[in-house]
């Protein structure tokens, strides 16, 4: 059986796009030596201006092979499937469709319409060129516009984002600038074009936990301000509370749960997703209990296990009597804007979350 | 920064006056010590016990081995005059000392030939940089594919066959078998830029041949990893085209490698070509110190080695300085 997810999307797929950006059953796999890995397996979801949609999940779920795919960043596979990504589904992104584009087309579109802050400010940028130099560089590759011309607008975005002294400080170098202020610069650089959908993939995860409040902010404060889409990319709920309209929850390179912030937080009804929530520190409790982690490890995504594929580090996995181990759980709508892939009835669902996880998180 | 550079080059000096005290010791001191005479050795077979002594009177091989030693260092500043009244010969600075086998002054031969291996080391330089580094970043972007795999096997054939070999095959080619060039000699640039370009050609080829190898795989290889890097994907997340993020952004990674590499291989051809030029019969400083050798004429040996010697200290040097230069985070200091 094959995997097809009816929600967010229509059934009238192949039909021309439904919102500003319209992701369907997305699936990009990597032939490699030891076996295809399918890293992303079959993802649906919409974005519109304006609005952020937050992808959670482990380490090796797909979140990132998923924002590069948007980014059209992905080294092709040959005509024998190797050395490369094999992709298919659609992306439509502002009425225009990016799996199967051309790598031309791609290349105008990165930077302009899309654009992305990646994990890693310092490796990020570039350590031989400053840091005006790489932001105004991103600018003329869309604009014809002079060299004093492009460092005016650094300057400008510089300023935007909150570095201090931006006029001498776009001379500097990275190594010159603190954690913050290169995720700052990254930033700066990112939206020099006014892109239409901002991609942050892990945007805090190398910075200071003080810093990271500040990106956070600044982040959407500017989305605000020029109205763009926004993905962030995380394995950390905190950042997602604080940013996200929507969370899409990815496990093996599948969604396993999809919805608003506040349902996914207040009434998740996937076991990974409590499992996730268990995992989180909370200060605001006292220290009675120990955090609730998932055992093991996330599944290898050459030999995804049969059926659902988070069974095996599934506490509930027994109460479907065999149906987690061989068939694999669609995504199916508990209500017009929460979606779960679960055996499980959703009465269930609700019942032992309120019971049994509710009190320990 | 200036401290700094002051202090490289007193280091510089230093280094090379360790190598001048080591090269007297084996030249003029060692042989001393195991019985042989060198004023007799100089004098050849008609000597006579008035000549040798006339000779190492001459030489000053009757001083003290310090004496020696001074006379010969405070002469390449200052200059010196070997004998006095009729027969003194004088050797301004900088004087490396006199070749009593072809009565001549060491400095004047070796600068009069020096052309000759610059004319090899920087043709050959400008080959090898150029096919090397180019052969390197076209087997990165091709990896694992034929262009890559014929470009390896290329360069293992550089490495691998040593340059006696070569020389005399690539000799053997242009001469006697395709007839290019009936007779391979150096013709100096100034008389003749054509055909110092035609003959200097095969040996700077020779000598380009191995030395390229090096630099294509470690342009390969710092090319492989370069272009992992996250400031690579940058660069194309901004929607640059492919041309330039190979081009500017992931070449501008591998400068430092080459550059270390190109200073210390430029230096050290600088000091004599021994093998190339001996085979293709160019009179360059590595011809002339084979010569000496077979002559024992230890003052021509003595000064090749020490303009060697210079030629890698100074190259490490402006290395060192380069990085400065070449890379923001490095503070020289």
């Amino acid at each position: 059986m094959t995997t097809d997810q009816d929600f967010p999307i229509s059934e009238s797929t192949l039909e021309g796009p439904a919102a500003f950006l319209d992701v369907r059953d997305l699936r990009v796999h990597f032939q490699t030596d030891d076996g295809l890995v399918k890293s992303v397996d079959g993802i649906n979801f919409k974005l519109e201006r304006g609005q952020t949609l937050g992808i959670v999940g482990e380490s090796g779920s797909g979140k990132s092979v998923t924002s590069l795919s948007l980014m059209g960043l992905h080294k092709r596979a040959n005509k024998r499937g190797r050395g490369g990504a094999i992709m298919s589904g659609e992306i439509w992104l502002d009425g225009q469709e990016l799996v199967h584009a051309d790598q031309a087309e791609l290349r105008e579109l990165r930077g302009e319409k899309v654009a992305m802050v990646f994990q890693d400010p310092l490796s990020s940028l570039h350590p031989y060129y400053k840091v005006g130099d790489q932001i105004a560089e991103a600018y003329r590759v869309h604009h014809k516009v002079s060299k004093a011309q492009a460092r005016k607008r650094a300057i400008e975005m510089l300023d935007r984002v909150g570095i201090p002294q931006p006029s001498s400080r776009v001379d500097d170098y990275p190594h010159q600038f603190s954690g913050g202020m290169r995720q700052r610069a990254m930033i700066a650089m990112a939206l020099v074009c006014d892109p239409k959908l901002l991609i942050a993939d892990e945007p805090t995860t190398a910075l200071d936990v003080t810093v990271q409040a500040q990106i956070l902010d600044l982040m959407r404060d500017l989305q605000q301000e020029f109205n763009s889409a926004l993905i962030i990319i995380t394995h950390d709920l905190g950042v997602v509370a604080e940013l996200a309209d929507d969370i899409m929850v990815m496990y093996a390179g599948k969604a396993v749960e999809y919805g608003s912030a506040k349902t996914v937080f207040t009434e998740p009804e996937h076991p990974y997703t409590w499992g996730l929530l268990g995992s989180m520190p909370r200060l605001d409790r006292p220290v009675l209990e120990r955090l609730l982690p998932i055992p093991g490890t996330p599944p290898s995504l050459i030999n995804v296990p049969s059926g659902c594929p988070f069974h095996p580090r599934c506490a509930f996995a027994a109460r479907n009597h065999g149906r987690s181990e061989s068939e694999v759980p669609q995504l199916r709508p508990v209500d017009s804007r929460h979606l779960v892939a679960c055996h499980m009835p959703s009465a269930d669902r609700k019942q032992i979350f309120n019971e049994e996880i509710r009190p320990h998180l | 920064m200036f401290a700094y550079i002051v202090r490289r080059l007193f280091q510089a000096a230093l280094v090379i006056i360790v190598v001048s005290i080591i090269t007297f010791i084996i030249s003029y001191v060692m042989p001393q010590w195991f019985g042989e005479n060198l004023a007799a050795t100089y004098a050849g077979k008609s000597q006579t016990p008035a000549t040798i002594a006339a000779i190492g009177e001459k030489l000053g091989f009757n001083k003290p081995l310090v004496v020696q030693y001074w006379d010969y260092f405070s002469g390449i500043f200052a200059g010196r005059t070997f004998g006095n009244g009729s027969v003194a010969l004088s050797c301004p600075a900088p004087c490396f000392g006199y070749s009593y086998i072809t009565n001549q002054l060491v400095w004047p031969k070796l600068i009069a030939d020096f052309p000759v291996t610059l004319s090899l080391a920087i043709g050959a330089a400008v080959l090898w940089l150029f096919f090397g580094v180019l052969g390197g970043v076209i087997a990165a972007l091709n990896k694992g594919r034929l262009a890559d795999r014929s470009i390896i096997v290329v360069a293992l054939a550089g490495i691998s066959m040593p340059v006696n070999f070569t020389a005399l095959v690539v000799a053997l080619l242009v001469q006697y078998q395709f007839h290019f060039i009936n007779q391979i000699q150096y013709v100096p640039f100034t008389q003749d830029p054509w055909n110092w370009a035609l003959n200097i050609f095969w040996p700077c080829a020779v000598l380009a041949f191995i030395s390229a190898a090096a630099y294509t795989r470690i342009t390969r290889s710092t090319m492989l990893d370069t272009l992992n890097e996250d400031y690579v994907r940058t660069a194309r997340s901004k929607g640059l085209p492919e041309r330039i993020v190979v081009g500017k952004h992931a070449m501008r990674a591998i400068y430092t490698p080459i550059i270390t590499m190109f200073g210390l291989d430029f230096g050290y051809l600088l000091g004599g070509a021994v093998v190339t030029e001996e085979i293709f019969g160019f009179h360059g400083i590595g011809f002339d110190a084979v010569d000496a050798i077979g002559r024992q004429d230890i003052p021509v040996v003595m000064g090749v080695t020490l303009m060697a010697s210079f030629f890698i200290v100074a190259a490490n040097l402006i290395v060192d300085l380069l990085y400065g230069v070449l890379d923001p985070r490095v503070r020289l200091g």
